[in-house]
C-alpha cells in the first residue's frame, strides 16, 4: 500500500533544526515533524510515523495516536489537486454540500470524504470536507490546494477543475 | 513501606517519615499521610470511592471521572490562620463543584465528602455516559461477575436508559497479542492497560487512536501486545475489553473457588489465587503481596498450570508398568530398597518440592543409609528479567539447600555412578532422568528405578503418582528467603497422593513410622530440628509469608 521513501539529507537537517526548538521535551516536536513529513511526502505513512518516533525517542504508537486524532494528517496519499470544501453552518446553508457533490461527480470521485479525503481512481483529484475557512459571508467557499475561493457556484467549480487540471 | 517489586507508582503506600495531616472524611476527623490522593486516603478508613482509571500502581490520568468527591479547605481569617468551629476543628469552605479524588492530594484541614447527594448524582451521571456505548453483552462476557461497570451500575447506576440513539460500533474480537483478545466496544477508555504496558512492562505498544467519539484502543500496526506481563492488563481492565485467550469462554467467574497459594514457576514465588471449580483449575491470578509481587505476575507463571490436567498424567501406581495399589507398591519398594547398600542408592530430588516433602525425604535418606546416599536436585537457570522473573527457575532452592537435599556437585557424581553402574537404585522425585542428564542406556542398566511424579517414566520399575502444586499444602522459601505457603485448591486425580504422604509411608515401611499424619505435623517436626524454622508453624506463615532473613538464621 504505502511504499518506502528515501529521506533526504536536507529534510533530515530541517527536522533536526525543528527539534532544537523544543529543548525541554523533544516529544513536543511531534506535531511540527508530522507537518514537515506530510509537506514533504504528501501523507504520513507508517514509515513516517516510525521515522519520527525514532527521531524523538518515542514509540510509534505515541506518534500514531496524533496522526489518527488530527484530521489534517492523512495516512493515504491525497490527489494531485485537492479540494477542501467548507461544511460549517454558513457554507452549509449557502450550498456547500451541493458544491461538494457536484465536484465529486465532476471529478469521478467515489467515497464520502467525511473522514479524510476521497480520491478519484486515477489519483488526480481528491476532495474532503473541512470546518470553517473563516469567510462565512461569502459561502460556499473552498480551497484548491493552497488557494482560497469564495462564492463558488457549480459553474465556477467547473472552471476551477479546468484551471487546475 | 516499600515494595519488593518495582512499581512505577505506589499511591496507596506512604513513604516512611511522611508527616500526617488532619483530614475530615464524611464528617469524621482522621489522620492520613500528607500528599496521599483522596481515593487511597479514604480507603484507609473503609470509605470506598468508586473508580475506573485510577490504579494505585500506575500514573494518575483522571479521565474516567468516576471518583468525583466534594472537597473543601479550611476557611482562613485575615491573618491566614484557619477559622476554628465550636468543636475546635477548622471550619471548612466547601468547593461548589466536585473534584476527582484520584488526582487530589490531601492537605491539612481538608474536608472530603465521599457520599453526599452531589457525589451520588455525579456517579449516576458518569455511569449513564459510560453505558451509552457499552454493548451490554454481559451474559456472554468473561468479565461478568468481576466487572466494575456491572458493580458500579448496581450501586450507582439507574435502572432505565434514556438513550435512544445508535451506539457507536467499534472493532470486536481483535487479536492484539499472543494471549490477549480485545473487544473495543466494551472498552471504557480508562487507559490502565496503556499505562501498565508503558510504565510497568516497559512495552509501549498500546494507545488510543481515532480519539473522539470513536476512540479506539489499539496496538500500533504490525506490533503486538506480547510481553511476558501482558495478561496483567486483563486483570486490571475494569471491564471485559481485554480478555485472556486461555480463559475466555471457559468458566463463569462466580463458579471459581479461589485458593490462596504461590506460583511455582520460578524462585520469585509470586502470590496467586488459584481459580478452580471442582477438579479443574481454570486460571491463576496474582494476589497482592507488596513484599513479593505487588499485584502482578508473569504470563509464563500464570499459564504454567496446564500440566496439572495433562491427559497423559500418571494417576495410578505402577510396578513394572502394571497397575498396582499403594500398599503393594510401598511395601514391595521398601523391601527392594533394603536390599541395596547405601552407596548403591542415589536420590534425585526436586527444588520444586515443598519443605515438608524435602524434610521427609531427608528422613527417608537417613533411614536408607544417610550421608552415603548421594542426593541432589536439578538446578534450572533462566534469565532474570529485572521485573518479577528470577534466574533461578526452581521455586524452593533455598529449602532444598537448607534441608540438605541440594548438595552441589553431587548430581554429577550420581550421573557418573549410574553410567558406571555403581549406583543400582535410583530414586527420582518430580524430575526426569533426561533433565538430570542420565542416558536411557545407563538407566536401563540400573537395577531399580523409582519415579515419583505426575508423569510416567517408561523405564522406571516403580511409578508413583504424586500431586501438583495446586493439589498440595506446604511451604517453600523463595529466592529472597521468604517462607511462603501453598494451599490445596483441588484433590489430586485418581490414586495420586500427596508427595509427603508417599515419602512418609515409604520411610515408615523402610525404617518405622514417625507419627506424622498431617502437613502441619511434618512442618512441626521440621521446625524442631531446622533452626531456620524455629518457633514457626504453617499457620504462622500466613497468607503473605515470613521473611526468614529477618528473624532466623537463613542467609
Amino acid at each position: 500500500m504505502s511504499c518506502e521513501v528515501k529521506v533526504s539529507k536536507e529534510f533530515e537537517s530541517k527536522v533536526d533544526e525543528t527539534i532544537t526548538h523544543y529543548p525541554v521535551s523533544k516529544r513536543s516536536a511531534s506535531l511540527p515533524l508530522l507537518h514537515l513529513w506530510q509537506e514533504e511526502f504528501g501523507y504520513v505513512s507508517n514509515q513516517g510515523v516510525e521515522w519520527i518516533a525514532a527521531k524523538l525517542d518515542l514509540q510509534p504508537i505515541n506518534v500514531y495516536e496524533l496522526v489518527t486524532f488530527y484530521p489534517m494528517f492523512r495516512e493515504q496519499p491525497a490527489g494531485k489537486i485537492q479540494f477542501r470544501v467548507c461544511r460549517t453552518l454558513s457554507c452549509a446553508l449557502a450550498g456547500g454540500y451541493e458544491l461538494f457533490d457536484h465536484l465529486k461527480k465532476n471529478c469521478k470521485i467515489e467515497g464520502d470524504g467525511h473522514h479524510g479525503p476521497a480520491v478519484s481512481p486515477e489519483g488526480k483529484y481528491s476532495i474532503e470536507f473541512v470546518e470553517c475557512l473563516a469567510s462565512c459571508g461569502t459561502g460556499p467557499v473552498l480551497m484548491v490546494n493552497d488557494d482560497f475561493y469564495e462564492q463558488v457556484s457549480n459553474d465556477k467549480a467547473n472552471e476551477l477543475v479546468k484551471k487546475y487540471g | 513501606m516499600s515494595c519488593a517489586c518495582k512499581n512505577p507508582f505506589n499511591h496507596d503506600l506512604a513513604t516512611e517519615n511522611t508527616p500526617m495531616v488532619n483530614v475530615q472524611i464524611d464528617g469524621e476527623w482522621v489522620q492520613v499521610p500528607k500528599g496521599m490522593n483522596i481515593v487511597a486516603a479514604a480507603e484507609r478508613f473503609s470509605k470506598f470511592i468508586p473508580h475506573y482509571c485510577y490504579h494505585p500502581k500506575l500514573s494518575v490520568v483522571g479521565n474516567c471521572r468516576m471518583c468525583l468527591v466534594e472537597m473543601g479547605t479550611p476557611k482562613m481569617d485575615a491573618n491566614r490562620q484557619p477559622i476554628l468551629a465550636a468543636d475546635g476543628k477548622p471550619e471548612i469552605g466547601w468547593m461548589p463543584r466536585p473534584q476527582i479524588g484520584c488526582a487530589t492530594q490531601v492537605s491539612e484541614g481538608m474536608g472530603i465528602r465521599t457520599n453526599s447527594p452531589l457525589v451520588q448524582e455525579c456517579r449516576k451521571g458518569v455511569m449513564e455516559f459510560l453505558l451509552i456505548n457499552h454493548p451490554l453483552d454481559c451474559p456472554i462476557c468473561d468479565q461478568a461477575g468481576e466487572c466494575k461497570l456491572q458493580e458500579y451500575s448496581f450501586e450507582h447506576g439507574q435502572s432505565n436508559s434514556r438513550f435512544i440513539e445508535e451506539k457507536v460500533t467499534k472493532p470486536k474480537n481483535v487479536d492484539i497479542g499472543e494471549r490477549i483478545v480485545l473487544d473495543d466496544e466494551r472498552c471504557i477508555m480508562c487507559s490502565r492497560c496503556i499505562r501498565f504496558s508503558k510504565e510497568f512492562a516497559q512495552d509501549d505498544v498500546l494507545g488510543f487512536t481515532q480519539r473522539g467519539s470513536h476512540t479506539t484502543l489499539a496496538v500500533y500496526p504490525g506490533k503486538r501486545l506480547d510481553n511476558n506481563y501482558s495478561l496483567n492488563t486483563v486483570d486490571i481492565c475494569p471491564v471485559g475489553a481485554l480478555t485472556s485467550k486461555d480463559f475466555r469462554f471457559k468458566m463463569r467467574v462466580w463458579f471459581l473457588k479461589e485458593t490462596k497459594s504461590i506460583c511455582t514457576g520460578c524462585s520469585t514465588g509470586c502470590n496467586v489465587l488459584i481459580g478452580s471449580r471442582e477438579s479443574e483449575v481454570h486460571r491463576l491470578t496474582p494476589r497482592e503481596n507488596e513484599e513479593v509481587n505487588s499485584l502482578w505476575m508473569c504470563d509464563q507463571g500464570r499459564l504454567g498450570f496446564h500440566e496439572i490436567h495433562d491427559e497423559n498424567r500418571l494417576t495410578t501406581p505402577l510396578i513394572h508398568g502394571v497397575k498396582s495399589d499403594w500398599n503393594t507398591a510401598i511395601t514391595q519398594l521398601a523391601h527392594q530398597l533394603q536390599g541395596f547398600k547405601p552407596e548403591q542408592i542415589a536420590i534425585i530430588a526436586s527444588a520444586r518440592m515443598t519443605n515438608e516433602e524435602l524434610f521427609l525425604l531427608s528422613g527417608l535418606r537417613k533411614a536408607l543409609g544417610g550421608e552415603s546416599i548421594l542426593c541432589d536436585i536439578i538446578s534450572r537457570t533462566g534469565v532474570a528479567d529485572g521485573i518479577l522473573r528470577s534466574a533461578d527457575l526452581n521455586p524452593n532452592t533455598h529449602g532444598a539447600q537448607l534441608l540438605g537435599i541440594a548438595n552441589s556437585g553431587k548430581l554429577e557424581e550420581i550421573r557418573s555412578g549410574v553410567t558406571k553402574g555403581s549406583i543400582q537404585a535410583l530414586l527420582i522425585f518430580n524430575e526426569t532422568p533426561g533433565e538430570a542428564g542420565i542416558s536411557l542406556e545407563s538407566l536401563k542398566k540400573t537395577a531399580l528405578v523409582v519415579n515419583l511424579g505426575m508423569r510416567l517414566n517408561g523405564l522406571a520399575h516403580y511409578n508413583l503418582p504424586s500431586s501438583s502444586f495446586a493439589e498440595k499444602r506446604g511451604t517453600m522459601i523463595n529466592g529472597k528467603g521468604r517462607l511462603q505457603r501453598l494451599n490445596r485448591a483441588l484433590s489430586a486425580p485418581g490414586q495420586s497422593r500427596d508427595d509427603w504422604e508417599i515419602i512418609r509411608d515409604l520411610k515408615a515401611a523402610v525404617g518405622g513410622g514417625n507419627g506424622i499424619h498431617t502437613v502441619e505435623e511434618a512442618f512441626k517436626a521440621m521446625a524442631n530440628v531446622v533452626p531456620a524454622f524455629k518457633d514457626l508453624t504453617i499457620h504462622k506463615v500466613g497468607d503473605l509469608g515470613i521473611d526468614l532473613t529477618l528473624s532466623n538464621s537463613l542467609v
